[in-house]
């Protein structure tokens, strides 16, 4: 048997990260707000968790004002949609490999 | 990593992807009341359309069909209202905003063609067509419902296929029109809503 484990992808281990990929791949924009409720994280922990995957270069962030509040929204780049495509497939493999 | 790890994952991104997308909390009681408030509104419509000579006397500005566009006019208000009130309530209780972007969608998705069919419908009301509002009633609401039914749960799709096909009756046999639109908005709704009870809020309890 193959060792898939090794095509997982670090970057996505936490099950946060999963969360925020996972909801960025069905939507065009995930708003701060919104990925918090989603995922029942706290302002901090979403914020380090989406820095880190800004940082792997896989989400993009944009902030704006609504009004005057500030407003932060996610979206997925192309390399984290291949990215989490892989990491994807290859808990699939694992999971089909048993 | 253990298979049941792995496991979790994958039914985890399900969800949650899922859920991004779709109006999940959608109170099965929006249903039931509308269905309760439809057959309250035919019982009192009945014997006005049905006493014998009750269609004769459906005229433009008449007094019954003023009386027949109020009745409708309160059950679609209350029912609106109710849904917004019990959908508030869930929402809150399960500590999310109920105006989040699948909800948007969802809503947005329904009142395209709900929007439409009642500036249709009024419009038959005012040309003199009454025979065919039922018809129009309940195929505008069964398109919103389609419409809507990619962006919730999938059983409101076929909720709204059942009242499509019901309108189209309802237009073939304009004399059961009434009849009809009792079966579609009351019956139906009454049913979904057990339905909607039945799969997805029993274990919680919430209303």
């Amino acid at each position: 048997m193959k060792n898939y484990l090794q095509d997982l992808n670090k970057a996505f281990e936490s099950r946060a990260r999963l969360g925020i990929m996972s909801s960025l791949m069905v939507n065009d924009f995930m708003d701060f707000n919104a990925l918090k409720e989603l995922l029942e994280l706290t302002d901090g922990n979403l914020a380090g968790h989406t820095r880190a995957l800004e940082l792997a270069g896989y989400l993009r962030v944009e902030k704006s004002f609504v009004g005057r509040k500030p407003n932060t929204r996610f979206s997925i780049t192309p390399e984290g949609r291949v990215a989490f495509e892989q990491h994807l497939e290859a808990l699939e493999k694992i999971i089909r490999n048993l | 990593m253990n298979s049941s790890k792995i496991q979790d994952d994958l039914s985890e991104i399900r969800s949650i992807m899922e859920r991004s997308t779709k109006f999940l909390s959608l109170s099965p009681w929006s249903a039931i009341m509308a269905g309760i408030y439809a057959l309250a509104g035919t019982a009192i419509a009945f014997p006005m359309i049905y006493s014998p000579g009750g269609q004769d006397n459906l005229n433009p500005g008449s007094p019954n069909t003023l009386l027949l566009a109020a009745i409708a006019t309160i059950v679609l208000i209350t029912a609106a209202i109710t849904a917004i009130a019990v959908n508030h309530i869930k929402a809150k209780k399960a500590g999310h905003n109920l105006w989040n972007a699948p909800a948007k969608r969802a809503f947005i998705n329904f009142s395209i063609p709900m929007a439409a069919g009642g500036i249709f419908s009024i419009t038959l009301f005012i040309q003199g067509y009454f025979s065919l509002i039922a018809a129009s009633t309940l195929i505008f609401y069964g398109l919103a419902l389609v419409n809507a039914g990619n962006f919730t749960f999938a059983d409101i799709r076929i909720l709204g296929l059942w009242q499509l096909a019901l309108g189209l009756l309802a237009a073939i046999f304009p004399f059961y029109g009434l009849l009809i639109w009792a079966t579609g908005f009351g019956l139906l709704h009454l049913a979904y809503g057990g339905i909607l009870y039945w799969k997805y809020d029993r274990k919680s309890g919430q209303p």
